[in-house]
């Protein structure tokens, strides 16, 4: 038949380009180009900066949102919303008790909604245009924007995502940004080759043609997630490992390691959540969470569930499931935080499934959007479920051709709560405010001229996050090139990275990717689990040298995509190391880091209250500490660093 | 200008992301260039449907449906581990048995 994939070698279609060198020149290289990257090339273009980005997938769909997305959390300047940046802002920081980046979030509340206007110019749908929701509690008739969750406080706004990416590509192009798909960043370049030097450049390769490219730029914004498969790994559906998408392998934490950045909170991790053909794809499934809050949940004999508020009292109408409670000012989200409840910010949610299975309530359950007002209804299987990240084709094209109606039927519930998946406590996964680079006041590393945003950044989440931070860090590193010298690349460095990159191309068989990427998970699940002891990190580190010293320097690529996957995998080793490193630097137990360690088994002792950060050296890892609340006062700092953006928002 | 000494092999996969309609593919390869994997490689016969070659990598974001201007000339395929179930409201109370 035509249409079949041969089952034999296939000659690569693409030009074979492993011995060419490309060259390139920037003010400003950015780094992968989801969310963050694209504003990042905006914002240093919107500086005059000569900007070129890398992007390892395609930029019109690439990243973590490239598919769509249903919320823009933190819009605190939005003209409705009658929360401040730096109420939003200390919110997050005090329901993570201090562990949070307030420097980020802040920037995120202070310039979310301009971002979201940006998007707009360039033909993305942030509002009903077409009154489809006229008159609904959620909306604003004047200006015809939509919230979720709260809708007295009017913060998180309800988005067509699903426009977004093609109007950030569209935007960065227009702002004449260089963006060059299909290129993996791979490799930093410093000044004089040396670890913890200035950063003069990158070298990438590409998927398609296997070319090595070298760009000398003056400072480099990386935008490169954060890191995945650490303890998780679908053999066979390698593509839904985790929640994110596989080609966010956290690339930019490895090559920052390589050459001396400094990270943060990388011992905080989470039991998963989702992973390959164990859990359903994100919200398609019953449930009552994010792009399905605040959906009525009801049992196998039709009976609600019942919504409670922060004090546990039933709440009798759908519409107080969009109310503060009495005496609450706002709540952040609905459904709660599950893992990070916090009694000041804390939205309503339906009673947990053990106490309603106590309760009498039969198994399974569903979620009932027969049973919402009909605005409610059509917003969330219409809007959300339309244009949230993965849900528009597989689950709400799909559905809706199978006959699913949501004004007559309901849909199963599987899990507790929104995870649709059960996963053993050493199956861990960065979510929920995870670690990351970092940062100063003007989104820089502790590298000079290396700036971070988005998943990069410690402590990062959402795609309003990635889009705010990654335009302030663009305009932040277009200063900086504008005010430091010219820079010079370290030959050796080059010719070092580029034998480091193409190394397994050099042999006919070995090791693959896959099995590698397998071993990585062992090692990690059986030495830095939910429990972790100085022993059995250090078993750990053994583990990861073994892994390097035999099947890492055996991998085998047959052609530019397989050396690309290799990189990742190497990348995700790497990415280990640093993150047994970072737990073997924290001494203490923490609830809020969900921390466990047997041979610290006191919880949160005042002492350790802070941030323990990790870099290589020289010599080799150097420890260190940054208080609680380095960042200081929000708005007089973010003040102090903006005041040219300050002035142009008085104007627009 | 492909190099005949590098070569490529489907991936074995325990998935089955994506079925093209080679009647109603015309070739024009947008998702192959919009797939953020990549997991698609071009037909050597021009205007033939993509390959498929590495399923295993699918997101299941459904980027290249999107994309396709034929349509039903491409599938995204749930794998069947991930079905989910719904029924009539009506239908739900005491089991009658």
């Amino acid at each position: 038949m035509p249409g079949e994939t041969p089952l034999g070698p296939i000659p690569w279609p693409y030009p074979v380009e492993y011995d060419k060198t490309e060259y390139q020149d920037a003010d400003v290289l950015v780094i992968g180009g989801g969310a963050s990257g694209c504003f990042a090339a905006m914002g240093a273009a919107s500086r005059g900066a000569r900007v070129v980005m890398w992007e390892k997938a395609a930029t019109m769909t690439s990243g973590a949102m490239g598919s769509g997305c249903d919320h823009w959390e933190m819009a605190a300047t939005n003209p409705c919303s009658l929360v401040t940046p730096e109420e939003l802002a200390d919110a997050m920081v005090r329901m993570h008790h201090g562990y949070n980046n307030g420097i980020s979030h802040y920037i995120e509340a202070r310039e979310g909604y301009d971002r979201l206007l940006d998007l707009e110019k360039y033909g993305a749908k942030i509002r009903d245009t077409g009154d489809d929701f006229k008159g609904a509690d959620f909306r604003d008739d004047a200006t015809k924007l939509m919230f979720a969750y709260d809708y007295v406080n009017r913060f998180t706004l309800r988005v067509w995502g699903t426009t977004f990416k093609r109007a950030m590509y569209r935007g960065a192009k227009i702002l004449k940004a260089n963006v060059v798909d299909r290129t993996m960043g791979a490799g930093l370049l410093t000044e004089g080759g040396k670890v913890g030097g200035r950063v003069v450049g990158a070298v990438a390769i590409n998927g398609r043609t296997g070319k090595f490219t070298v760009c000398r730029a003056k400072s480099v914004v990386f935008c490169m997630s954060r890191p995945t498969r650490l303890w998780l790994f679908a053999p066979g559906a390698t593509g839904i490992s985790e929640f994110r998408p596989p080609q966010c392998t956290g690339d930019g934490h490895a090559m920052a390691w390589r050459v001396g950045g400094q990270f943060t909170m990388l011992e905080k991790s989470l039991r998963g959540e989702w992973s390959g053909l164990r859990s359903f794809p994100p919200y398609s499934t019953g449930n009552n969470h994010n792009t399905w809050y605040a959906c009525t949940m009801v049992d196998a004999e039709g009976r609600r569930i019942p919504w409670l508020d922060r004090d546990g009292r039933e709440l009798p109408d759908v519409a107080d499931r969009y109310r503060p409670s009495p005496g609450q000012k706002f709540y952040m989200k609905g459904g709660g935080e599950p893992d990070f409840p916090f009694y000041e910010f804390q939205g309503p949610e339906t009673m947990p499934v053990e106490e309603a299975v106590k309760r009498g309530f039969k198994l399974p359950f569903y979620a009932d959007l027969t049973d919402m007002p009909p605005m409610e209804r059509k917003v969330i299987w219409g809007m959300m479920v339309g244009n949230e990240g993965k849900t528009k084709t597989p689950v709400y094209a799909e559905y809706n051709n199978k006959g699913f109606d949501p004004a007559t039927h309901v849909l199963q519930s599987y899990g507790d709560g929104w995870r649709s998946g059960q996963f053993l406590p050493q199956e861990r996964q960065f979510f929920g405010i995870p670690g990351g680079m970092v940062n100063d006041w003007r989104l820089m590393t502790n590298l000079q001229g290396l700036f971070a945003a988005g998943d990069v950044l410690f402590a990062s989440d959402c795609v309003g996050h990635a889009a705010s931070t990654g335009h302030y860090a663009g305009r932040q590193a277009a200063l900086y090139a504008a005010t430091h010298g010219d820079v010079r690349l370290d030959d050796a460095q080059v010719a070092g990275e580029r034998a480091r990159l193409y190394e397994p191309l050099q042999r006919s068989h070995g090791v693959s990717w896959q099995a590698l990427a397998e071993a990585i998970t062992r090692v990690m699940q059986n030495y830095c689990g939910a429990v972790k002891s100085d022993d059995l990190l250090h078993e750990g580190l053994r583990g990861i040298e073994e892994l390097r010293a035999n099947e890492a320097s055996r991998l085998v690529a047959r052609n530019p995509h397989d050396l690309l996957r290799a990189q990742e995998t190497l990348n995700v080793l790497t990415n280990a190391e640093l993150v047994i490193h970072s737990c073997l630097a924290r001494r203490a137990s923490s609830k809020q880091l969900m921390f466990q360690r047997l041979d610290h088994p006191e919880m949160d002792p005042p002492e350790w209250h802070k941030f323990v950060t990790v870099q290589r050296d020289a010599t080799g890892v150097r420890v260190g500490s940054l208080p609680m609340g380095y960042y200081g006062d929000f708005a007089s700092n973010y003040e102090k660093h903006n005041a040219d953006y300050i002035r142009e928002g008085a104007v627009r | 200008m492909s190099d005949p000494k590098v070569f490529a092999i489907a991936d074995q996969a325990i998935v089955d992301p994506i079925t093209i309609v080679p009647e109603l593919c015309t070739g024009c390869n947008l998702c192959l260039h919009v797939c953020p994997v990549d997991l698609f490689l071009p037909n050597h016969d021009k205007g033939g449907p993509p390959h498929v070659l590495y399923p295993g990598e699918c997101w299941y974001e459904g980027s290249c449906v999107d994309v396709c201007p034929e349509p039903g000339a491409i599938r995204l395929n749930r794998p069947p581990a991930m079905r989910v179930s719904w029924r009539p409201k009506a239908a739900l109370g005491p089991r009658q048995d």
